[in-house]
């Protein structure tokens, strides 16, 4: 196993710059996540760690070594495609074969039959071994191509959404056993992914990604508590943090057409009086008679144990919420107040947290 | 059945203007492809049927009569012909052999990107385009014992590739790789550019040498292509005539259907050549056969 560093690579296609400037390590043994919206070039930096796409600029870094010199199969990385790229023609257990049969390692039959077996124990798909892998479902077969790669002991794993096309239960499973995989493989793990609550319960670390820059990088308690910029905070987190413009002022936001007034704290407290944003999740909102601000209900989306209302407040729409025990019906009128503590305070015109410094 | 899918004539068209239907035009294009097919393969196919039952000459004016299968009995136990059947087996080894080694190779280099591909494809191709008969002449020239290139180039003093019996079909054999290679290059470079990269890749990821990922993905996934390349140059091979024909003279390179050709219109002795002409169809079909059914199951894998 082998930390991973990333030194100001940039990856060009044409004119599109897909990955500009990135720098990112990660520690041997550390389960990162790399997260982000379509397009933003997840892909792309993992096809540059495994050695398919040559860096335009910049260089990657594995276990201490330069490796932009080295081949594909010289790097020692396991790589899950995001469209599985199995072999056609061949069974499942030849599909899952094919990497222990490479001369560099030489296993012997029973070491590779233990191997899948494992793997497909893991990965719930033992009563597909003999099955040709063309007449396997999407979420089998790609469950498949993490079989391919978690039969290896590679440097590092790289994962590009791999578990996309599973329904929620086999998702969650598969989550922890990925998870609890890589604790006694003790292995590199960098796993992509646009699913936020993926990264969420994944992620030692978590690397939000926003059209090929790093936007922040931290523990998953440091993304969802203190982003660091508007994308993040509205990337991360369902429903998405709300966002209302307002204006600083005394160490007070006052926002909405003065109907919305809170004390921010740590740096925004400081900061030059002027426009910004101020951002605060939906379950730092109380609802209640006693609250300062008054809204109409707009619309209730039932969530089970919760359900997520959404506030009408002038123009502004905010999401909150609430327990399913709150009645709560439409067009009627309710009260709220935030969470002083919670809000955020980000910069009008360049969308950086000042609260979170 | 055929009327359910065709389309209607569209009402505006000319044709329709001119009181003709759909049908019409359908057959308009269909018939004279099915009398011309009738006329001149249906007809002779089964005529010659006929005639391979009899000791009929065209050169003579003879009553024709009737001789059940005596002429397949004469065939199948002559001696010669079955050194000819011999000779053709060679030659169809060793020719379709090297085609498909040179052909495959060809292709296997030519599947990359560099200056000039397409220019060098098609010059590449121009051999298949020829005509044999010119072929034939030409290579005939390269193989001159005197001043002939391939002698020159090999320093063979003036070795006679086509007047030398032990050698003679093995030039010719070569002439046809030479000729033929193209095409087998041609389906292959169309099964190569059908494996998906991203095969190559994932293999790369999995640590898997060259040889290994060209035997493993590389071949399975262009075999159906190589299969029809293979019964397409096996039953061309089984029935060369022109290149053999023109290039030597020698016992040793003639083929069956210089056999035939020669019982029919040397010997005129047409009905044991029909006999012949029926062994040799039912020969062809029953190796294509064995292949096609090789191919459905390559396939199936
Ligand atoms: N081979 C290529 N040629 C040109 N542009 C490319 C190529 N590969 C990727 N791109 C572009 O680079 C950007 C990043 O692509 P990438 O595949 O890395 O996105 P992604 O984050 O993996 O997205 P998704 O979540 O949809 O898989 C995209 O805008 C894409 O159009
Ligand atoms: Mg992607």
């Amino acid at each position: 196993m082998a930390n991973v560093r990333l030194d100001k690579v940039t990856k060009q296609f044409g004119a599109h710059t897909a990955v500009r400037d990135l720098s990112l390590d990660i520690a041997d043994g550390e389960f990162f996540v790399l997260l982000g919206p379509t397009g933003a070039g997840k892909t792309t930096i993992l096809r540059l760690i495994a050695g398919l796409d040559k860096p335009t600029a910049g260089r990657i870094v594995l276990g201490g070594e330069d490796m932009s010199d080295w081949t594909v199969a010289q790097r020692d990385v396991a790589l899950v495609f995001q469209y599985y790229s199995l072999y056609p023609r061949y069974t499942v257990r030849q599909n899952l074969e094919f990497p222990l049969k490479s001369k560099v390692h030489s296993y012997s039959r029973a070491e590779i039959d233990e191997r899948i077996e494992r793997a497909s124990k893991i990965l719930r798909i033992s009563h597909l071994l003999e099955r040709k892998t063309d007449r396997l479902s999407g979420g089998e077969m790609q469950r498949v191509a993490i079989g391919r790669a978690i039969v290896r002991e590679p440097r590092v794993f790289l994962m590009d959404e791999p578990l996309s096309n599973l329904d929620a239960k086999l998702r969650e499973a598969l989550r922890a056993e990925l998870k609890d995989l890589q604790m006694k493989l003790g292995g590199t793990f960098l796993f992509v992914t646009h699913d936020q609550i993926e990264a969420m319960s994944m992620g030692d670390k978590v690397g939000v990604l926003n059209d090929g820059q790093i936007a922040q990088v931290g523990t998953p308690q440091e993304i969802y508590n203190r982003p660091r910029d508007t994308f993040v905070a509205t990337f991360v987190g369902s429903p998405a943090m709300n966002l209302v413009p307002g204006d600083l002022a005394g160490g007070k936001v006052t926002a909405i057409d003065g109907k919305l007034v809170v004390p921010v704290n740590g740096h925004a407290g400081s900061a030059q009086a002027g426009g910004v944003t101020l951002g605060f999740r939906s379950e730092d909102i109380r609802v209640g008679p006693d609250e300062a601000t008054e809204a109409v209900v707009h619309d209730v989306e039932n969530h089970g144990v919760e359900q997520i209302v959404t506030l009408r407040i002038g123009g502004h729409l905010v999401k909150a919420t609430v327990p399913a025990n709150v009645p709560v019906t439409v067009e009627s009128k309710v009260r709220f107040g935030v969470d002083a503590a919670k809000v955020h305070c980000f910069d009008a015109k360049t969308g950086v947290n000042l609260t979170a410094g | 059945m055929a009327t359910a899918v065709m389309n209607r004539l569209d009402p505006r068209s000319r044709a329709a203007a001119r009181g003709w239907s759909d049908l019409t035009i359908r057959n308009v294009f269909i018939i004279p492809t099915i009398v011309f097919l009738i006329v001149f393969n249906i007809f002779p196919l089964i005529y010659s049927l006929g005639y391979s039952f009899t000791d009929f000459s065209a050169a003579s004016n003879e009553p024709v009569q009737f001789v059940g299968l005596q002429n397949y009995r004469d065939l199948l136990t002559d001696e010669n012909i079955w050194s000819n059947f011999v000779i053709t087996a060679k030659y169809v080894i060793v020719s379709v052999a090297g085609q498909m080694l040179v052909g495959f190779g060809l292709a296997l280099l030519l599947n990359r990107s560099f200056a000039f591909k397409g220019l060098v494809t098609t010059l590449l191709l121009l051999p298949m385009m020829m005509s044999a008969a010119v072929v034939g002449l030409f290579w005939r020239l390269l193989y001159s014992p005197s001043w002939g290139p391939i002698n020159y180039i090999f320093g063979l003093g003036d070795f006679a590739w086509l007047s030398d019996p032990d050698t003679a079909l093995y030039a010719v054999a070569i002439t046809d790789i030479w000729m033929w290679a193209p095409f087998v290059m041609l389906l292959s470079l169309a099964g190569l550019s059908a494996v998906p990269k991203h095969l190559y890749e994932a293999a790369a990821i999995d640590r898997a040498g060259s040889w290994y990922t060209f035997t493993r993905i590389t071949l399975p996934l262009v075999s159906p292509l190589l299969m029809i390349a293979l019964i397409f140059r096996t039953m061309e091979a089984f029935k060369t005539f022109d290149i053999a024909y023109i290039m030597s003279t020698q016992p040793t390179t003639e083929l069956i259907s210089i056999r035939l050709y020669k019982q029919a219109f040397q010997q005129w002795d047409t009905g044991k050549s029909c006999a012949l002409a029926y062994i040799v169809l039912i020969m062809v079909l029953a190796i294509t056969n064995m292949y096609v059914k090789y191919l459905n199951r390559a396939k199936e894998r």
